[in-house]
């Protein structure tokens, strides 16, 4: 299933409330349902925000199957080095007001992934095998 | 919705100002920068200000939100003012935790124990 998304906010609705249904069919509890939805919300703002220079719109590509789930976000931007994000939460880092985006993707998501050139992301969750 | 309709609600007690959100979700960037700039304007107005946002109607913000409330606390510090957050969903608590923000901003459970906390 693949979207093309905009700056328009009923469209990113849209996204989220398709995926949401993946989620809940596959069991996924409440709390990684916010992960999900917030990791969505942070892939979609860096390529809007940095990927779509000339309001290009951004694929999201979704994937449901065998019981994982995965989130595909790529622009149309020249990409960049993940490895060269600074880690938000150290002291130096902390009152900056942006640089938090990558960190809660990769703390709500199982796997994250980057193509070599950077403009495309892929997100994985695995619903934990207890689904407490 | 009008082009300046307020997103959020402004109450005054006892010298603060409580700030509370319209929306369940803070994640469109024209209105987290709205946002921003309406709570940014009541800093530029009262010097020194004691003020608490709450987030008991808020479900979900990004990390554009939490940037702008970054901001906000500057401005604030920087004018000898004094920024309480106060009522934060426990996912939303969370996500302070991982960001480690928690340790940047006074959090409090309600908005009467963040009242009662200014100096």
């Amino acid at each position: 299933m693949r979207f093309d998304v905009t700056q328009d906010r009923s469209r990113i609705d849209l996204v989220h409330a398709r995926i949401a249904e993946h989620v809940a069919s596959m069991g996924i509890a409440e709390s990684g349902a916010f992960g999900i939805r917030l990791a969505i919300e942070e892939a979609l703002a860096n390529a809007l925000k940095h990927g779509s220079p000339k309001g290009q719109p951004v694929h999201v590509d979704v994937d449901a199957s065998d019981d994982v789930l995965t989130i595909a976000v790529e622009d149309h931007g020249p990409g960049f080095d993940p490895a060269s994000v600074p880690d938000p939460t150290t002291p130096e880092n902390l009152s900056k007001p942006c640089g938090r985006g990558l960190l809660l993707i990769r703390t709500y998501m199982s796997e994250v992934r980057f193509n070599d050139t950077g403009n495309r992301i892929e997100m994985v969750y695995r619903p934990p095998a207890d689904r407490g | 919705m009008g082009a300046n309709e307020s997103r959020l609600r402004v109450t005054h007690q006892e010298g603060v100002t409580k700030v509370e959100f319209v929306d369940r979700n803070i994640l469109d960037e024209a209105n987290i920068q709205s946002i921003g700039e309406e709570i940014s304007g009541i800093v530029d107005r009262n010097p020194g200000c004691k003020i608490i946002i709450s987030f008991h109607n808020v479900d979900h913000l990004s990390s554009a939100a939490l940037g702008t409330l970054i901001t906000i606390n500057n401005k604030v510090r920087n004018q000898n003012g004094q920024l309480r957050l106060a009522e934060i969903d426990p996912q939303i608590y969370e996500v302070f935790m991982i960001t480690k923000l928690n340790k940047l901003f006074e959090i409090h459970d309600t908005s009467d124990q963040a009242l009662s906390s200014f100096n």
